[in-house]
């Protein structure tokens, strides 16, 4: 493979960064004045770089064709459907920002450009085909998200829910770069493929410890339980916009590249990882069902949230075939649509003095005074909730489908019972808006681009959706099976 | 004759004091940013020793990626840290408790 070719395979990439560096010149020099059009042209990159990615999502990229850099880096339609949630997220916080950051005069033109750069990081993670490329990516976008965590920096919350992110972000990252020097040392070799050609007649005892330090690095940053203890802290501290960048697209981009190591690097042992992952995703479930039920502040009950739903997509990693791979892809598609919507909702809670509000109380009575807002996040918690006819239940239903295949029969069910745990708070917030007395606290005029984004977020979880559930499933299936080709 | 196991356990030593170095210090941030270096390092003798051990450079470049990156991933550190300290006036790790849950 010439250098040529590599390079045309990177060149949403490319966009990126050279968009983020001159941005960043940009930023330098214009100062506060430049944030509008520094957040114009971020989103302007994005949007290039999320056309560029979908064509090959749309052929079903795979195989050697899609490597590129001597086996560094993988463009292939896995990582293309990825690619395309992360920049739609980006994109969608990158629209909500100016409104929240106005507010408190500290919207500055890095906002965009950091955003920017995490996105370029999360875009390498997902298309990493060695243990190099993973690293950087990971790190490129972990250095972003630390700053962006402290973002506010004269807010107490900020700046603390910086702190805890960096710290525990760093050693996840230093348990991660652990597990990757002994994967190293024992199989020989960094690229995916060389590390499965090695583990293929068994695992010994430094690759077992390899494969199990990575798997928890990553499940600190996918916020899997017994590693999800910061997340309700950094969730609750950073700026809501950010939360809502880190509630979805880290996600996507975290899982995926868990799903490539797991089912590429070690796809031979599945054993060995399956049971790692299952208790991670029972463990995940439960806890994020039960440690929602007490909570007050609502970006505090998403964070439990998302813990919870990230329990149900390892469910679908657990099940380690191309079903469980394609159910993961068509979950993390309706988990993003759901988490911005309903970040899109707390966004808008603010009182008559446009003062951000976050208490669940402040809710009560959102249905006689805000109906529409209260019937779009009516549909997103009974989605959550995995109600049908709303597509969080149809992405529900496709995990479980996939553990059952995989004869995970005790998993599926033990993962339905515990998602009725879950309901309860889901529907404890309807219960709150349709049948409390009005506390009429939320009063202010939300804008254009908030009711756009929630308008998008709820017609993709509505049951219209099912219209093109065939179109995404196919697409989710020739993703998984590009990820099985490579392997 | 010293092998890779020695080296194996010296690094699985340091890993290990850094990891209890963030969870068992009470005192200060300062020392979990060093203990997160101690992990780092960790890594770098592995792969190192390893690199050597196999004949194969990948372990060593590796290595000088580990070390850019954390150099940057302390400076990021004790920006947000320098943040933190100039609202609470302190960097005691027991004061870290605005949010709780």
């Amino acid at each position: 493979m010439d250098f040529a070719t590599s390079f045309g395979l990177i060149i949403p990439e490319m966009i990126l960064s050279v968009s983020g560096l001159i941005l960043l010149l940009i930023a330098a020099w214009g100062g506060r004045e430049s944030s509008q059009p520094v957040s114009i042209a971020s989103c302007i990159a994005l949007g290039a770089a999320f056309f560029l990615v979908a064509p090959s999502v749309c052929a079903g990229a795979s195989g050697p064709d899609t490597l590129a850099f001597g086996g560094q880096f993988r463009a292939d339609a896995f990582a293309g459907m990825a690619k395309l949630m992360i920049y739609a997220a980006a994109g969608a916080a990158l629209v909500v920002a100016p409104a929240y950051f106005d507010r408190l005069k500290a919207m500055r033109p890095e906002f965009a450009v950091l955003v920017l750069f995490a996105t370029l990081g999360m875009s390498i993670m997902v298309s990493a085909a060695d243990l190099l490329t993973l690293y950087i990516g990971l790190e490129m976008n972990s250095l972003a998200a630390y700053v962006l965590a402290a973002y506010l920096r004269d807010d107490d919350r900020s700046a603390e829910a910086g702190l805890k992110y960096f710290v525990l972000g760093a050693l996840a990252s230093g348990i991660l770069l652990f597990g990757m020097s002994l994967t190293y040392g024992f199989t020989g070799t960094t690229s995916f493929e060389g590390i499965r050609m090695a583990t293929a007649d068994g695992l010994n005892g430094g690759m077992l410890f390899g494969v199990i330090f990575m798997l928890a690095g990553l499940a600190f940053k996918i916020s899997a339980v017994p590693f999800h203890m910061w997340t309700p802290d950094v969730y609750e501290g950073a700026p809501t916009p950010v939360t809502m960048f880190f509630a979805s697209a880290p996600k996507v981009a975290a899982i995926a590249l868990t799903a490539r190591v797991a089912l590429e690097a070690f796809g031979t042992q599945a054993e060995a990882w399956q049971q790692v992952v299952i208790f991670a995703a029972l463990a995940s479930i439960v806890v994020g069902a039960l440690g929602a039920i007490g909570q007050k502040n609502i970006k505090r009950l998403l964070a439990y949230s998302s813990i919870n739903n990230v329990g149900f997509i390892l469910v679908g990693l657990a099940a380690a075939n191309v079903s469980g791979a394609s159910a993961m892809l068509i979950y993390l598609a309706f988990y993003v649509a759901m988490t911005v919507g309903s970040f899109v909702v707390v966004l808008m809670m603010r009182d008559e003095n446009g003062e951000p509000v976050e208490g669940i109380g402040d809710l009560a009575g959102l249905s006689t005074t805000r109906p529409l807002m209260a019937w779009c996040l009516l549909a997103i918690m009974f989605s959550l909730a995995g109600i049908p006819p709303l597509m969080g239940f149809y992405g529900k239903w496709m995990v479980f489908q996939a553990a059952v295949e995989a004869d995970l029969l005790a998993l599926a069910a033990i993962g339905i019972g515990a998602s009725v745990i879950g309901a309860f708070y889901y529907i404890k917030i309807v219960k709150v808006m349709f049948f409390d007395e009005p506390a009429d606290v939320v009063k202010a005029k939300a804008g254009w681009e908030h009711w756009t984004l929630l308008a998008i977020s709820t017609l993709f979880i509505s049951p219209i959706a099912f219209l093109i559930t065939g179109w995404l499933g196919s697409l989710a299936d020739m993703a998984a099976a590009a990820l099985f080709f490579a392997a | 004759m010293i092998g890779i196991e020695h080296y194996i356990v010296v690094s699985s030593i340091l890993f290990v004091l850094g990891v209890l170095g963030i969870f068992l210090n009470r005192k200060n941030v300062i020392v979990i940013l060093m203990a997160i270096e101690l992990i780092l390092l960790a890594v770098n003798i592995n792969l190192v020793a390893f690199s050597a051990f196999l004949n194969d450079l990948t372990g060593q470049v590796f290595a000088m990626f580990v070390l850019t990156v954390a150099a940057a991933e302390a400076a990021i550190g004790l920006a947000i840290l320098v943040i933190y300290f100039r609202r609470r006036g302190t960097i005691a790790v027991d004061d870290i408790n605005r949010m709780k849950g």
